[in-house]
């Protein structure tokens, strides 16, 4: 294989192996901090017991985060340096802006967050807890901007220079808002608040059907479930749509791979589940009549552009995109599911307590959730094939001209190594904590050591006193 | 063009940052096997860096977010042109992030003996590599035309690289020895304190010996030198902290000693920059393919922007750095909870 192949496998492989970390590092640290408050507001021992269990699970999930997401911020160089020489104006600025405004805050703050429940009072604690997941926040901001740009570019220029073709900026603001922006980050800040609830509530299912820490495992529910539910539906009727629509004004040729539409047709059907026939340019499967129309236009008799509208060398990998897109939007459907079902068996006289099928289904929801995160950025970047940079820069043009075959052969066997190592590890002590279940807090707390005032009124009582 | 001069000053004070802050974490990476002989031991080593270390490696990110922004060629041909022993780096950042967390996590002892090692070996390793590719900067590389770099793995292993290579893993030991110190108490602060004095000596040593060896060798930066000879200043700055620390940790002031370690850091980092300038990587074919921060730098569009960003939050950046070490002040007491 010549190593642009393999540098665009490696790229697939590190990348998706880094997203497993984000969403849950993303909305694990929302629920933290709506643990954080529960415990403020209520003064109830069970919520600081759950903020320490929860927060060393964290500091596991942001280590494998860290350790995978270095290697991203140094593969633009290593393996796309052709690609690095095209965006550094742009793209550079918003990696750049990445770790000055998103990490330092998130890095900055985890250690307070890590070691602080002893140190701070329960508000200082819940701030460094917000913090940290603010971090979080702004770090797939800048991220999704800047892969937004590579999607959708906007506010720049093209020139020739000493070092080839290159891109320069023009104007900033349309830069931080390209066209595809707002929904991309919109829908990936959902699925993440998803990923993260899922966690909890998978943990807590699972307690209850060991029948160990049954209490907390049911606050864990009560907590995580509505977050879940909510953003379960809202997630497909109205994020995953936009994204949708998006797509259609934007990219329509990646829209007709994601459905397989071949040719040019008004009241487009949405295939639920199929399988493309690529030689003979079929769409075999369940459709839905005129859906797509719909959901892309908003009128079900709109015409939706079809794959033969573009050059071929303008089509992305149809299977693959295809079959992922439709594996995303099935697993959003499926997470209403058991996201409903769990509500309807909790209302029903909490028999979602003892209801072993739906625990069960709660436990595998968290595994599904990253699932479909990763996959969606299948979606977006198999969809956005054959370009690195959306009709700027082809992919095949963007690797690296010094790169020998044996050199990406090498890191890519290091990698799969190495990470396959560490996920085996995070898998066993993940296990291992959950299994432990969460520590009595008398043991959390043996000396609490505290040594910085909690509020405001404290700072001045102290002032007072001295 | 004063944007320019901006980034590259901008570029050295991140790299600072990170040698300075991340400097003493790595350093008590390494010298914690020989310092610390019982698990309570280790636990307060990594203690004394368990709440700080993340932040401290988010300047090596920002290092290379900043390059790649203000100056794309250089990332770009650094980076690919150096791609197995940028892969060898990876490896060992990867391992560091990993072992400090994956440590705390179980009791047993062969568990714990086993990732103190793997923390030592990365933080060495980290260490070592940051300052062969120091080394090779300053020597020198093969760039072409195009601004592409044709080297290969033991391409980079010259003996100046290597030697840079230890100068910097002593450098950083002892200002990690210095900062344990600070944190350490009982009898590991004695065993510390001896060992403090062992390393300046020897980074003394190996230090002048880079110097020798730059001034005499390497003729880009030494011909900078001679034609500006008030650059200097720089030099002498590190060689007066370096002589001070020395005094300040006889004396047992080990935060002044710390700052002037600091200091010292750097200032030798800025005498090797003010070496190579205007150039960021010197081509070892012809003097003409050097990528100077003119030729590989971005546009004044971004670098504009990018200013107004570093304006905005470097001092958040500075602000939260002196909040969380004024929570974490003090010498390190084991309690539940840390690693
Ligand atoms: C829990 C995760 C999750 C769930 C349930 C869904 N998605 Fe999604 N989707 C993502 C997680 C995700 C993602 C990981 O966040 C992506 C990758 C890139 C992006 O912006 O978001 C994404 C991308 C993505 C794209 C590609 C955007 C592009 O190419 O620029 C489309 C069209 C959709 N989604 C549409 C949907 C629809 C119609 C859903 C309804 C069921 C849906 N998604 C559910
Ligand atoms: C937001 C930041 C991201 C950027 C800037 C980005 C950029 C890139 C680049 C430069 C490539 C190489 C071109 C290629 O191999 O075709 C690529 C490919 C790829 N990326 Fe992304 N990516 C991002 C996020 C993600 C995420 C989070 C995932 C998955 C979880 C992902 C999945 C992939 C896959 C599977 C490929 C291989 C596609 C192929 O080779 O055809 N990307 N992306
Ligand atoms: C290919 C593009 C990407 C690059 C270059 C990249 C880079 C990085 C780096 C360097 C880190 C470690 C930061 C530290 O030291 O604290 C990191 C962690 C993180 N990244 Fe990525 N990343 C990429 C894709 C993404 C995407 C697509 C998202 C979110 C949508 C994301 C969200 C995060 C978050 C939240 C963290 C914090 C660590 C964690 O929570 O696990 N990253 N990333």
């Amino acid at each position: 294989m010549d190593p642009l192949t393999l540098s665009r496998i490696q790229f697939g492989l590190t990348v998706s192996f880094h997203f497993i970390y984000p969403p849950l590092s993303i909305g694990l640290g929302i629920l933290l901090v709506l643990m954080g408050i529960q415990y403020i507001r209520t003064r109830d021992a069970k919520w600081r017991r759950l903020s320490f269990f929860w927060v060393k699970i964290y500091g596991l999930i942001f280590a494998m985060g860290v350790a995978t997401g270095i290697v991203q911020e140094f593969a633009f160089g290593t393996n796309w340096p052709i690609y690095s020489r095209f965006v550094g104006n742009v793209f550079g600025s918003l990696l750049a802006a990445e770790g000055i405004f998103a990490f330092f805050l998130e890095g900055g703050f985890l250690g307070l967050m890590l070691f602080g429940g002893n140190r701070l009072g329960p508000r200082l604690w819940l701030l460094a807890t917000f913090l940290v997941a603010l971090g979080a926040h702004f770090s797939a901001f800048w991220i999704v901007m800047a892969n937004s740009w590579m999607q959708t570019p906007a506010g720049y220029v093209l020139q020739e220079t000493q070092f080839g073709l290159q891109a320069f900026m023009t104007d900033f603001a349309s830069v931080v808002f390209t066209p595809s922006f707002i929904p991309r980050i919109l829908h990936t800040f959902v699925a993440s608040w998803m990923t993260g609830s899922a966690l909890v509530l998978s943990v807590g299912a699972w307690f209850l059907l060991r029948k160990r820490h049954e209490e907390l495992g049911k606050s864990m529910i009560r907590l995580a479930l509505p977050v879940f539910v909510v953003f379960s539906i809202f997630q497909v009727i109205f994020f995953g749509a936009r994204q949708a629509e998006n797509v259609t004004i934007h990219q329509p040729v990646k829209l007709a791979a994601m459905e397989g539409i071949w040719n040019d047709v008004a009241c487009a059907p949405m295939t639920v589940v199929g399988w493309l026939d690529v030689a003979n340019q079929k769409t075999y499967g369940i459709q839905i009549p005129c859906l797509l129309s719909f959901l892309a236009h908003g009128d079900f008799n709109a015409t939706v552009q079809g794959l033969n509208s573009f050059p071929r060398e303008m089509w992305p990998p149809l299977q693959i995109t295809f079959q992922s897109y439709h594996a995303m939007v099935n697993l959003g459907l499926v997470f209403i599911g058991i996201g409903l079902l769990a509500t309807f068996f909790y209302f029903w006289g909490q028999r979602l307590w003892t209801n072993r099928l739906v625990l069960s289904l709660l436990v595998l929801s968290v595994f599904l959730a990253v699932a479909s995160s990763i996959i969606g950025w299948w979606v977006a970047e198999f969809g956005r094939q054959p370009w690195i940079v959306w009709g700027l820069l082809r992919t095949e043009e963007a690797g690296s001209p010094v790169l020998q075959t044996h050199q990406v052969l090498l890191s890519n066997i290091m990698f799969v190594l190495v990470y396959a190592i560490l996920f085996v590890l995070f898998i066993y002590l993940l296990n291992e904590k959950i299994q432990k279940g969460p520590e009595p807090l008398e043991e959390m707390e043996e000396r609490p050591v505290q040594t910085l005032p909690d509020t405001f009124r404290e700072i001045f009582r102290r002032r007072a006193r001295a | 063009m004063w944007l320019n001069v901006v980034w590259f000053i901008l570029f050295v004070f991140i790299i600072a940052g990170y040698l300075i802050m991340d400097g003493f974490d790595l350093g008590v990476g390494i010298l914690h096997p020989f310092v610390a002989r019982n698990d309570e031991e280790r636990r307060v080593s990594l203690n004394s860096i368990g709440p700080v270390w993340d932040g401290n490696e988010v300047w090596l990110v920002l290092g290379g977010g900043a390059l790649f922004a203000a100056f794309p060629i250089v990332y770009a041909a650094l980076f690919s042109g150096l791609y197995l022993a940028m892969m060898l780096v990876l490896l060992v950042l990867i391992l560091r992030t990993v072992a400090i967390e994956f440590r705390s996590k179980r009791s047993s002892p062969r568990w714990r003996t086993f990732w103190d090692w793997v923390f030592f070996g990365s933080s060495l390793g980290i260490a070592l590599l940051l300052g062969i590719a120091f080394g090779n900067i300053l020597e020198g590389l093969p760039i072409d035309a195009d601004g592409f770099v044709h080297a290969r793995l033991n391409d980079l292993l010259t003996p100046y690289a290597l030697l840079v290579g230890v100068t910097t893993v002593f450098m950083l030991a002892t200002h990690g020895a210095i900062y344990l110190s600070m944190k350490a108490s009982g009898e590991l602060l004695a065993r510390v304190k001896r060992w403090v004095l062992r390393l300046m000596l020897i980074f003394f040593v190996l230090n002048t010996l880079v110097v020798g060896m730059t001034a005499y060798l390497r003729e880009a930066v030494s011909t900078r030198y001679w034609s500006h000879p008030w650059l200097a200043i720089l030099p002498a700055t590190a060689l007066l902290a370096a002589t001070l620390a020395w005094v300040m940790v006889r004396r047992e002031h080990d935060f002044i000693a710390f700052l002037l370690s600091s200091i010292m850091i750097a200032s030798l980092l800025a005498s090797a920059a003010v070496g190579l300038y205007p150039n960021l990587l010197i081509s070892s074919l012809d003097p003409r393919y050097n990528l100077t921060i003119f030729n590989a730098a971005s546009q004044p569009n971004t670098l504009t922007v990018m200013l107004v960003m570093a304006f905005i939050g470097m001092p958040f950046v500075l602000l939260y750095t002196i909040g969380v070490y004024y929570v974490f002040r003090g010498r390190v007491k084991l309690e539940p909870g840390g690693y």
